[in-house]
């Protein structure tokens, strides 16, 4: 007998953390000029189309079959193609199907490689930035996610950091977010700084955008966190709770250190801070009380918004941030654990302001700096070959005039009243058409005799 | 006739139709622009980064008027737009050699 109310649960938080990446889209989209608005969102939408596909032909599989040797990578082939898998449930008696899981994990990998992207805006190649994100999520996330994500069960052997380090990390702090912020600060050292970056504005375009796009996250974060009980139960109310109260609290916090140093509490800091908290609480929603939650939000809000500024002082073009938010916040709420944990929540262990001494701090550590110089070196490499090779970023002119119109062949906007009169249908549909032109005309007529 | 060209803040532009409309002025042309004088510009804060923003938006009217209103008009423009602080913009006239309304063809004084 499946157990339907766990199974409902799990394919409604897959379905919202899938929702995460178009919410990702539009914050990131809105973040960027709007000559490069469509490049940026395409990037999330790229991932959304190759990564679904990757997931069910071999990512699943490297995460979750057994394991080939010390806890580093599942059996590629054991479950290529999901094969076997149709009809199997998670145990013999009362278990989950197992292809609920599958599509829990595989918006996972999705959105982690998306997460990448917001380093490298208005100025990498499309085809490129695919090819990456395919040998990416093959030799580093689906890996790293075995190391995390994987437990061992009955005969099935797991993930080093999940059963031998035993770190904490409830729904990927290392996984996801240091592992994407990691990878995001090598790809923006790899490409290099756009042109007039730290010189000339590069302001948000659309606010609002952002904004929508966060409120969305937040949505699909409790699918993200509450969902990593895989269950409907007592851990993921916990999940849930913990998840609002320390995203609310880095909100609050972002904008406190924003009014005190810059002397403006502004909108892009509501929405960075809700991000930087839901980062931060990802690892230790399981971990941590209530009010260790505000704890950890407020300290998460606060260095992520210190650390935003890290990149024009070093000199990278990390040019939405997911180093300043993802790998600092990663490190923040993984780390934590360490010290806010308790044994009253689910996880079940202290940490060092509990009595619990360092030993889960240490464990902590390890498996976030491991998670973080594995993403990084690997991904230097990723990038440097491809960079060298098939090329990494669109010529200078292009990034300049705008990379929506030379790799897209679109504009995000058409906002004046004018422009439809200078284009003119051309190509494979103008024949089949001809009439449209004039009936367009004869649209426009009307709308002007009815203004008058 | 004379080009009227009037430069003003963005919220005066409703007071200044209206004031027109109310002197007999018929028609005019409304472009939003963007410019700075003395009042040069702001700064904007993005994540911390700050930037100076040289260009303020203002809203640019251009009226053709008879010889003998261009005064007149300019005066109703400078009475409405005016706040007293730095930015309220410029007022400027110059000569029109010749104007033709499309419709019917009429030059001119017929034209306006």
């Amino acid at each position: 007998m499946v157990p339907t109310g766990d199974t409902a649960w799990l394919l409604a938080s897959a379905s919202m953390v899938l929702l995460m990446t178009p919410g990702l889209a539009l914050f990131y989209g809105g973040m960027v000029r709007s000559k490069s608005v469509l490049n940026m969102m395409m990037m999330s939408f790229g991932a959304l189309g190759l990564i679904s596909v990757l997931w069910v032909l071999w990512g699943y599989s490297i995460a979750f079959g057994n394991d080939v040797g010390a806890g580093m990578l599942g059996d590629p082939f054991e479950f290529f193609g999901l094969r076997g898998l149709m009809e199997d449930l998670t145990s013999e008696e009362g278990g989950l199907p197992v292809m609920a899981f599958v599509a829990f994990q595989a918006v996972f990998a999705i959105i982690t490689v998306a997460l990448i992207s917001g380093a490298i805006a208005d100025r990498a190649k499309f085809g490129t930035w695919l090819i990456f994100a395919g040998i990416w999520a093959t030799v580093v996330y689906f890996p790293i996610a075995h190391w995390v994500f994987a437990f061992d069960a009955g005969d099935v052997v797991g993930g080093w950091i999940a059963n031998d380090l035993l770190a904490i990390d409830f729904a990927g702090g290392t996984a996801v977010h240091i592992n994407a912020g990691a990878a995001a600060l090598a790809l923006a050292i790899v490409l290099g700084k756009r042109k007039g970056f730290a010189r000339d504005p590069m302001r948000p375009h659309n606010l609002p955008l952002v904004m929508l796009g966060a409120g969305i996250l937040w949505f699909g974060w409790f699918g993200f966190n509450a969902g990593s009980a895989v269950a409907a139960d007592n851990t993921a109310a916990v999940a849930w709770v913990n998840t609002m109260t320390a995203t609310g609290a880095a909100s609050l916090a972002w904008l406190a250190t924003e009014k005190i140093r810059d002397g403006h509490a502004t909108s892009l800091g509501a929405a960075s801070g809700i991000v930087a908290g839901l980062v931060a609480i990802t690892p230790s929603c399981s971990a941590v009380s209530p009010v260790g939650a505000i704890l950890l939000g407020a300290i998460a809000g606060v260095l992520c918004a210190l650390a935003v500024g890290l990149k024009y002082r070093l000199g990278y073009d990390d040019s939405l941030d997911v180093v300043g938010v993802h790998l600092v916040g990663g490190l923040v709420g993984t780390i934590l654990v360490g010290f806010l944990g308790t044994a009253a929540a689910p996880a079940g262990v202290d940490g060092l302001f509990y009595g619990g001494g360092v030993d889960q701090l240490w464990r902590q550590v390890v498996g976030a700096v491991s998670v973080m110089t594995y993403s990084f070196v690997v991904t230097l490499i990723i990038g440097y070959l491809l960079h060298k090779t098939v090329g990494f970023r669109v010529d200078e002119d292009d990034e300049v005039s705008g990379i929506d119109l030379a790799v897209h062949a679109e504009t995000g906007y058409d906002l004046h009243v004018s422009t439809g009169a200078g284009r003119t249908l051309t190509g494979a549909t103008a024949g089949a058409t001809g009439s449209s032109g004039v009936g367009a005309d004869a649209d426009r007529q009307t709308e002007g005799s009815v203004k008058s | 006739m004379k080009l009227v060209t009037a430069v003003i803040k963005p919220h005066k532009w409703d007071e200044v139709r209206e004031a027109l409309e109310a002197f007999g002025v018929t028609g005019m042309t409304v472009t939003e622009a963007s410019g700075f004088g003395r009042q040069k510009g702001h700064t904007e804060v993005y994540r911390g980064a700050e930037y100076d923003v040289a260009l303020l938006p203002k809203i640019r009217v251009e009226i053709v008027v008879e010889d003998d209103s261009a005064g007149d008009v300019v005066g109703v423009i400078t009475k409405t737009a005016q706040t007293g602080r730095i930015g309220d913009g410029k007022v400027w006239v110059m000569p029109i050699e010749s104007v033709v309304r499309v419709r019917t063809g009429e030059r001119d004084s017929a034209a306006l």
